[in-house]
């Protein structure tokens, strides 16, 4: 009786059909046909089709259009893909390994390079723990790194207090309290000075940073909890004194404060059920998103604020509403990476600042473009461009959905938008992190690695990274560009509710139900 | 004792007696009258057992008034029952605890050092040889008795084959065998059916670990992956031990209690 050899696994039979001589490149590879496009504007560069080596890398290929467009003493970092039909083919090595060997092309044809713009600085990916600060007694359930760097963190938690942080020391600065429940949402103003808190317990308090005191007496005046808060951006004010703060609550409704005179202003109302998340965008309008299955657009550019539409889409509950400029609104006046540090931050300076920045990532085309996207319950996601002009009026408005976005097998809890605006993330109940065209709502790819529900995630400020947090009890960092894993990063004892990159991309924190804060840092 | 159930058949044949609604509302009038005559004149045994009854019932009242109480308080400003806090994203979300509550009572008792070895069921019955035995005599005059039949229930594990009949000493019956038990988690009192991976610990003898007998106060290895745990490294726990809390062999099926 003769003993047969178990088959081979089958990884080991992947492997035999894998090519050996992975990375050689064939001495006789002629001159390939190539022209490029851009990816935002799709206008191929003029100078129509150049002769280059068939094993151009990438690094020769960014060398090549940085000349061609001009900008060889500054040169900008690019991804390039192949443009195939609907699918890009990502170029990762070289021209020979992506496109010629797998056979996408052969020589003999014209190939269309699309070209992307990088962020020039680079975010180097947190890898370690550098300190647990314990000292809240309840869950941590929501933080807020300060809008200027990622030095000062504000954590809010289910033992009623807010806690102000200093990440480099990884001390606590200031304990505030006031509230008699959780401290449900956390927001920095935009000028960096003052923070707002909402709690459990129906009000919304406002806190200086300097001191950690309470700023006035509590805003009250909504009758069930508070879920988001959103201030005004910063380039908005134009000369007006007197910032404003919308709150959004079970009750139904999104009040807006003053925040100079802690007065509620103007009750929206109109939403039937709890209003889950609101955000301020950056041209003026107020988005409000809702249990109730809506999408509510409201005018803020006057004093009094006005319904312009209901949008409705969604077939069940709406959990979160992210705008394409979400970074440069929460960053405002202060630019992380400016070479110049802004020297005074004085309100002015920091309004004009403002204004620059969100007007230079809005802009596409000379048109002041802002997209919203928008998560629900029922496990899709919807990508809307309500005004397409720039200009806040009923008659441009679009209420038409851009795309739908089907593909989670549950709800969809948390969605961002990159800090460039061009790949989304959604996070889902289903264990899986989404990648979706931030343009036109195509599916990228999925991540995948978590075990349990994903709650959040974080971009880093250079849109290559992206950071989530999840039930699992870890954070997880993710390479955006081949959507693999890039840093697992376990520590926590218990569920992670947040998780938080900082603006300038040296620091991520996280918190959860093990009522620790984590720093993590390179 | 009644064979079947005539009576029902009785009734639907030929239906009530004609007073029948009249004379229950009578007896139901008068149970009040005839508890407290009981209450009054039972004496020994029985008004103990009158005595025990009434004491329970009147516990179940309380609780039930208690309970009316609590949900007839305004529920407007309720919130969920959650000592450290839930984000708002969590708030109207039903049945997510369940796999936290779990992890979270885990990593309780793993604080606790003290609870290390503690187990639900610390002392157990000892079992002789001669009842867990039965001798199988064989040979063509059965006068061999060498053989053994193990008379408990028992884990064999997957791909298990018998030995040769001549080899096989100790012979565990097919009927006896058993793949799943019914696990009930102490502090969420919910109760799920999982398969078992192995027996880890027979408190009577090491030899009956080392069949899978399954007897009261065994340690039980079962997979627990449906249960969704997660540990603190980010992974899916798989097995986890619980002690078998019944008699096995009388009941038919194996409880067991999860140890956390």
């Amino acid at each position: 009786m003769a003993t047969v050899l178990p088959p081979p696994s089958k990884r080991a039979r992947r492997d035999a059909q894998q090519p050996k001589d992975a990375n050689i490149i064939p001495e006789d590879l002629p001159l390939v046909q190539v022209q490029f496009r851009a990816a935002d504007t799709g206008q191929v560069l003029a100078g129509g089709i150049h002769l280059i080596p068939g094993s151009s890398n990438v690094k020769q290929l960014e060398l090549l259009l940085n000349g061609l467009l001009g900008s060889s003493d500054d040169p900008t970092p690019y991804t390039f893909s192949l443009v195939d039909g609907l699918n890009p083919i990502a170029i990762t090595s070289d021209l020979y390994c992506d496109i010629l060997r797998p056979q996408h092309r052969s020589t003999e044809d014209v190939l269309t390079l699309e070209y992307v713009p990088q962020a020039v600085f680079r975010v180097k990916s947190v890898s370690r723990c550098t300190a647990t600060m314990s000292g809240h007694g309840g869950t941590i359930l929501s933080m807020a790194f300060s809008p200027k760097n990622g030095a000062k963190l504000v954590t809010g938690s289910g033992d009623g207090t807010a806690r102000l942080w200093d990440t480099d020391m990884g001390t606590p600065v200031a304990v505030m309290k006031g509230h008699e429940k959780w401290v449900l949402c956390v927001a920095w103003s935009p000028d960096a000075t003052f923070l707002a808190t909402g709690s459990m317990d129906c009000s919304v308090r406002l806190w200086d940073i300097k001191t950690g005191m309470q700023i006035g007496n509590a805003m009250k005046g909504h009758s069930k909890w508070i879920t988001s808060l959103t201030f005004e951006p910063l380039h908005l004010l134009g000369g007006r004194k007197g910032m404003r703060l919308a709150s959004t609550s079970k009750d139904g409704t999104v009040r807006i404060w003053d925040v100079a005179t802690r007065a509620s202003s103007q009750t929206l109302s109109g939403h039937t059920a709890c209003v889950t998340c609101a955000r301020w965008s950056g041209i003026g309008v107020i988005y409000s998103c809702s249990q109730d299955k809506t999408i509510k657009v409201w005018d803020a550019t006057g004093t009094t604020i006005t319904l312009i539409k209901t949008l409705h889409a969604h077939a069940h509950w709406v959990n979160f509403v992210a705008l394409s400029t979400d970074f440069m609104l929460k960053t405002g006046g202060f630019d992380p990476f400016a070479k110049d540090k802004l020297a005074t931050d004085d309100d002015e300076s920091l309004r004009i600042n403002s204004r620059a920045r969100f007007l230079k990532a809005s802009t596409q085309n000379g048109v002041v473009t802002e997209r919203v996207v928008t998560a629900s319950d029922d496990q899709t996601m919807y990508l809307w461009n309500p005004f397409p002009n720039g200009t806040v009026e009923e008659s441009s408005m679009n209420a038409k959905p851009v795309a739908r976005m089907v593909g989670h097998q549950k709800a969809i809890n948390h969605v961002a938008f990159s800090p460039d605006g061009r790949i989304l993330a959604s996070c889902s109940f289903d264990n899986s992190i989404k990648l979706w065209d931030g343009k036109t709502g195509a599916f990228l790819t999925t991540l995948r690695g978590h075990v349990a529900a994903v709650y959040m995630c974080s971009w880093s400020a250079d849109s290559r990274l992206l950071a989530t947090g999840s039930k699992d009890c870890t954070v997880k960092v993710w390479d955006v560009r081949n959507g693999k894993l890039y840093m697992d990063l376990p520590g926590h004892k218990d569920e992670v509710y947040a998780v938080e990159w900082s603006s300038d991309g040296k620091v991520v924190a996280s918190g959860g139900r093990d009522k620790t804060v984590k720093i993590w840092k390179h | 004792m009644p064979q079947n159930d005539y009576i029902e058949e009785h009734i639907k044949k030929h239906g009530r007696r004609l007073d029948h609604e009249e004379r229950k509302r009578k007896r139901e009038a008068r149970e009040s009258h005839r508890i407290s005559k009981d209450a009054q004149r039972l004496t020994g045994f029985r008004a103990k057992m009158f005595a025990k009854k009434r004491h329970a019932e009147k516990i179940e009242m309380r609780k039930k008034i208690k309970q009316h109480e609590k949900s007839t308080v305004n529920t407007t400003t309720s919130t969920p029952d959650d000592p450290d806090g839930l984000p708002a994203y969590l708030l109207d979300r039903q049945n997510t605890n369940q796999a936290k509550a779990l992890s979270t009572s885990i990593k309780q008792k793993r604080m606790e050092k003290a609870a290390k070895f503690a187990v639900p069921l610390p002392k157990v019955r000892g079992i002789s040889e001669e009842e867990m035995f039965k001798v199988v005599k064989t040979g063509k005059s059965k006068r061999k008795s060498w053989k053994r039949m193990i008379t408990k229930h028992t884990f064999v594990g997957e791909g298990f084959t018998r030995r040769p009949v001549k080899f096989e000493r100790i012979i565990r019956p097919s009927a006896l065998r058993q793949k799943k038990a019914n696990i009930t988690h102490p502090e969420l009192g919910v109760t799920v059916h999982l398969p078992i991976l192995s027996v880890k610990k027979n408190p009577q003898n090491p030899l009956y670990t080392q069949l899978g007998v399954l007897t009261k106060g065994t340690i039980i290895e079962v997979n627990v992956s449906e249960l969704g745990l997660v540990t603190a490294g980010g992974k899916v726990v798989w097995g986890k031990y619980a002690q078998i809390t019944n008699e096995p062999d009388r009941d038919g099926c194996v409880n067991a209690v999860l140890l956390v």
